[in-house]
């Protein structure tokens, strides 16, 4: 890194939960950040001064409900830890928005991203995505409309896809490991947004094996040009660190220096911490290196200890796929309205039918969700969700700066649906940024 | 009887304490190039015809290391730094002859890069050929293995005067405030230690066998013979001592703030139930961010001689002091003139008051009498501001677990104690802005000497267990020890109170006074591929800063 790089007001805002663990031994647990902490503490890095510390808020459960249709309700899926989590997301962004911070990073837990629109319980070590209820509180408290999330966990990041799937203004860009290997099985290439919003929704699933080369070659060739395109007002980096080649549950190769020149790259305005699990090796060093580069600090001396870049080099057929991969969801991205009209054609209505299995909690839950085909705005969403353990719910999406025809039908479609075989009804007006329930 | 001695950088304050009161005071003017002459005339004065035997304890708080360093007058220090992984060099500022070394410990104590014998023994050498006799020894992550400075000591030891090792320093991690603190330990080194002996053989030529203990930064007192290795927390005990002073001297047990104003400027700091609050990581001097364990202080430029000017945003109060208030022939308008014409003090000449604050009402186009009123309030408000944002400050430092943030212990003074020449005029107004009573004690012109004699003898200790690697590690005092697999968090810190209790009767604690506190006490258990093969466990325990049991003392 060029020692000119500017320096910018970094806001960190560091929630390790010291106290709450899934269960004693679970990846999820206590020390998750320790060894993180003490490397932020021994590297000094609060003293500087363009670098502040702020104690994270805590989201209330008004700030859940503008995210999620939690079943029962909010109160019930949640917990203390997950409202701090949420909270210091919330924290990180008043600080950018607010021009108090150029960047933030919010190094929390628990985890968000696989947390989806509907919440019956916990799946993939997350209750609630703590990005969501960001974006939402950003939505409202801010006005921000056009939003962008670079998803750089291993793992593909489902639960913010499904709450931005039919969401034109806010475009989620997930790069992880190949489903067909990993967690949670799904981000492959042809998952690419809603009728009403194709092209917002971008999954790039990679090799195992890829290295720095081929993350970087990703953001250079695929992802910074799509942002280039899309203009974000806002830009978050859901920062997993579980790409990296000690992780022990993934099969990845990215470094600290990887995830260093990404963030520097990318810029983003805030990052969240997502998963990573390799606690002692890997988790310290990325956590160094993402700070340093978003404070526009010297990160080049910040390596694992046993750090060998020969050693992690991808092959060349590795580097040849991605280059194919990239080149044909440029394609795809390029082609986007084209598609768009050849999807859509004549239809009123658009369904997605979903087995959603919350292995955290054990439930199964299948869910048929239907999307007004609409012009003006990401379409009326509504959705019929039921349990093995016998929840049944029915809920109307109204899209954030809907248009008055979907506002229109959505109400009705409230006002008219009768409990009857339901648990509860919802209305989730994204775009007053409320919700009612029945 | 107790001799406490406070010598500071405008005076030296010495005062004789009998049964908890005070019993003989002086105060000479500080000769900064003699220090020890300032010291033993003050002492003379309350001493004279005392029977030097009658003392139980003599208490210095001094002003020469820090002096020292804010003036730059200081030893050309070595440092060698194993600074492995993380921020680049070029990242770090220290003076002197800075050499990073390959080495490197990582955050668990365990030894990732040796360290280069070649390396050190040719840097040895560069500094005998440069003059350099002091020299600090720093790795990364050395409180948690301090294997890689004790090489570098033995190695280098034997062409050097002094080699201040980092984890000696404190238990806290941050590795450039370690290196920042041996950097300055080293650089006092020379000139404390002839000090320290100079004022023992005074002590001893008055015929004194009491035992001689030095305040630190925190408002604890150590032997003076252990001070001479470890000068560097001697410094900013000018500020401890008026704080430990004024607890001395109000009963109180809530949350309150003191203020000691000056001439120049007032010292803020903040009592939480009663104690006073420590600065998270260290203290800050000349500059150099360090491990210093010291006492929560802001010093904010306003004080009784503040110049007072006109400028185009209005009235500008301080920071800086052009001389002694107009009143007493200074050059300028000051707060003081201002509480004079408003009949808040009568010292001075008001004439001369009238004059100067006279000059600045023209400027404003108000009545001589509005202006004094003007400024008096103005510099009230700043103060106030000031309290208002330190208190805010320490409300939102961060905490790191559910039960703490949901606990939310919020700092809410009850008190505000001012110490200090203006404390009486400025009282009622800046208990009013701040909505508390307040409090101005009695001899509350020498509370940094009487602090100085009260203060108890503090101690810290940090104990890192690792029942994986079945160790137990004491970073302050370099101890490592083995443990069993099995022990518990209730065993280390048992241990811990026991070393500490230990440490702090060394260092001249009565066993009596030994307050002891649990600051942290984390457990994590540590899991390799879904197995518990161990807990890592870390505790912090300290000697709460405080007063010795008077009455216990003295009877």
């Amino acid at each position: 890194m060029p020692m000119t790089a500017k320096r910018k007001k970094t806001a960190l805002i560091f929630f390790p939960a010291f106290d709450w663990a899934i269960s004693p031994t679970h990846p999820e647990r206590e020390e998750r950040l320790l060894y993180t902490q003490d490397q932020i503490c021994e590297e000094g890095i609060l003293d500087f001064d363009h670098i502040t510390e702020y104690k994270p808020g805590i989201a209330t459960l008004e700030d859940i409900d503008r995210a999620h249709i939690c079943v029962p309700d909010a109160a019930s899926v949640v917990t203390q830890s997950h409202l701090i989590s949420a909270g210091g997301c919330i924290t990180a962004a008043d600080q950018v928005l607010t021009g108090r911070a150029d960047n933030a990073f919010a190094l929390v837990r628990p985890p968000g991203h696989h947390a989806m629109r509907v919440v019956h319980g916990a799946r993939g070590f997350c209750n609630v995505n703590i990005e969501a209820v960001m974006i939402e509180y950003c939505r409202k408290k801010y006005g921000v409309r056009k939003i962008a999330v670079v998803d750089t966990d291993c793992h593909h990041g489902d639960g913010t896809q499904d709450i931005y799937w039919h969401d034109p203004n806010v475009l989620c860009i997930s790069v992880h490991q190949d489903g067909r290997t990993l967690y949670p099985g799904t981000g492959f290439a042809d998952e690419f947004g809603g009728p009403n919003a194709l092209g917002a929704t971008i999954n790039i699933p990679l090799p195992p094996r890829t290295s720095d080369e081929g993350f970087l070659y990703v953001l250079d060739h695929l992802i910074l040009p799509v942002l280039d395109e899309f203009k974000p007002e806002l830009i978050i980096n859901s920062a997993g660190q579980d790409n990296h080649y000690s992780d022990p549950i993934t099969d990845m190769r990215f470094s600290a220096q990887g995830y260093a020149i990404l963030n520097e790259k990318l810029a983003p305005h805030i990052a969240v911490l997502e998963g990573g699990y390799s606690i002692e090796d890997a988790l310290p060093y990325v956590n160094v290196g993402i700070i340093l580069a978003m404070a526009g600090i010297d990160y080049s001396c910040v390596k694992e200890p046993d750090f060998d870049p020969s050693a992690l080099k991808q092959s060349a057929d590795i580097s040849r796929y991605i280059e194919k991969l990239v080149a044909s969801i440029k394609n795809q991205w390029e082609k986007r309205d084209v598609m768009k009209e050849k999807l859509i054609g004549s239809a009123k209505h658009a369904v997605r039918k979903k087995s959603i299995y919350y292995d955290t909690d054990g439930i199964r839950e299948e869910q048929e969700e239907t999307v007004r085909i609409c012009r003006d705005c990401g379409g009326l969403v509504t959705i019929d969700s039921a349990t093995d353990t016998g929840n049944r719910i029915f809920a109307v999406v109204i899209p954030a700066l809907c248009c008055p025809a979907c506002r229109r039908e959505g109400e009705e479609i409230y006002q008219k649906t009768a409990k009857g075989k339901y648990r509860s009804i919802y209305l989730q007006d994204k775009d007053k940024a409320v919700l009612f329930v029945k | 009887m107790i001799l406490g001695i406070d010598v500071g950088g405008t005076h030296t304050d010495a005062v004789l304490m009998e049964e908890g009161r005070v019993r003989k005071k002086a105060k000479v003017l500080t000769d900064a190039d003699r220090l020890l002459t300032s010291l033993s005339s003050a002492a003379a004065m309350v001493l004279d015809g005392e029977d030097p035997q009658k003392l139980r304890r003599v208490v210095l708080s001094t002003t020469l290391s820090t002096n020292a360093i804010v003036q730059g007058k200081v030893d050309k220090v070595g440092m060698i730094l194993a600074s492995g992984p993380g921020l680049s060099p070029a990242d770090f500022r220290l003076e002197g002859a800075v050499h990073f070394v390959s080495g490197y410990v990582n955050h668990r104590g365990i030894e990732v890069a040796p360290i280069d014998r070649e390396e050190i023994g040719r840097i040895a050498r560069s500094f005998e050929r440069e003059g350099i006799e002091h020299a600090g020894a720093v790795g990364k992550f050395s409180t948690r293995n301090p294997k890689q400075e004790l090489a570098v000591k033995e190695i280098m030891g034997p062409r050097l005067k002094h080699v201040s090792l980092g984890h000696r320093m404190s238990g806290n991690l941050n590795f450039p405030r370690r290196a920042a603190t041996a950097c300055l330990n080293a650089s006092v080194w020379g000139t404390y230690k002839r000090f320290a002996e100079d004022v023992q053989v005074f002590i001893r030529e008055q015929g004194i066998t009491a035992p001689v203990y030095i305040l630190k930064a925190d408002g604890g007192t150590f032997n003076i013979a252990d001070s001479a290795d470890f000068p560097v927390q001697t410094i900013l005990s000018g500020p401890a001592a008026s704080i430990m002073g004024v607890m001395s001297m109000v009963s109180g047990r809530e949350d309150a703030v003191v203020l000691d104003m000056g001439g120049t400027t007032t010292d803020i700091a903040v009592l939480a139930g009663g104690v006073p609050l420590l600065e998270p990581l260290g203290v800050v001097i000349g500059g150099y961010k360090t491990l210093i364990r010291g006492m929560l202080t802001r010093s904010v430029g306003l004080g009784g001689d503040s110049a007072v000017k006109t400028t185009d945003d209005g009235l500008v109060i301080g920071p800086r002091r052009e001389g002694v208030a107009a009143a007493f022939g200074g050059p300028c308008p000051t707060p003081t003139d201002a509480m004079i014409i408003l009949g808040l003090t009568d010292i001075g000449d008001r004439r001369k008051a009238l004059n100067a604050i006279g000059a600045v009402s023209q400027k404003l186009n108000l009545s001589v009498e509005d202006t004094a009123k003007r400024i008096f309030e103005q510099m009230c408000a700043e103060i106030a501001a000031h309290v208002r944002q330190m208190i805010d400050e320490v409300n939102r430092r961060p905490v790191y677990t559910i039960h703490e943030m949901l606990e939310d212990a919020r700092l809410a003074p009850r008190m505000l104690y001012l110490v200090g020449g203006p404390a009486k005029p400025v009282s009622q107004c800046l208990g009013g802005l701040l909505g508390c009573p307040v409090c101005v004690p009695d001899h509350a012109e020498a509370a940094n000497a009487v602090g100085a004699a009260l203060a108890r003898t503090t101690s810290e200790i940090t104990l890192l267990a690792d029942t994986e690697r079945k160790t137990l590690f004491i970073p302050e005092r370099g101890m490592q020890k083995s443990i069993p697999a099995t022990c518990s968090m209730q065993e280390v810190v048992e241990t811990g109170r026991e070393l500490l209790r230990q440490a702090a009767v060394g260092m001249g604690a009565d066993p009596e006074d030994l307050e002891m506190e649990v600051v942290e006490a984390q457990e994590f258990n540590m899991i390799k591929q879904f197995y518990t093969t161990g807990k890592n466990m870390r505790v912090k325990i300290q000697v709460k800063p405080g007063l010795i049991s008077l009455c216990r003392k003295e009877r």
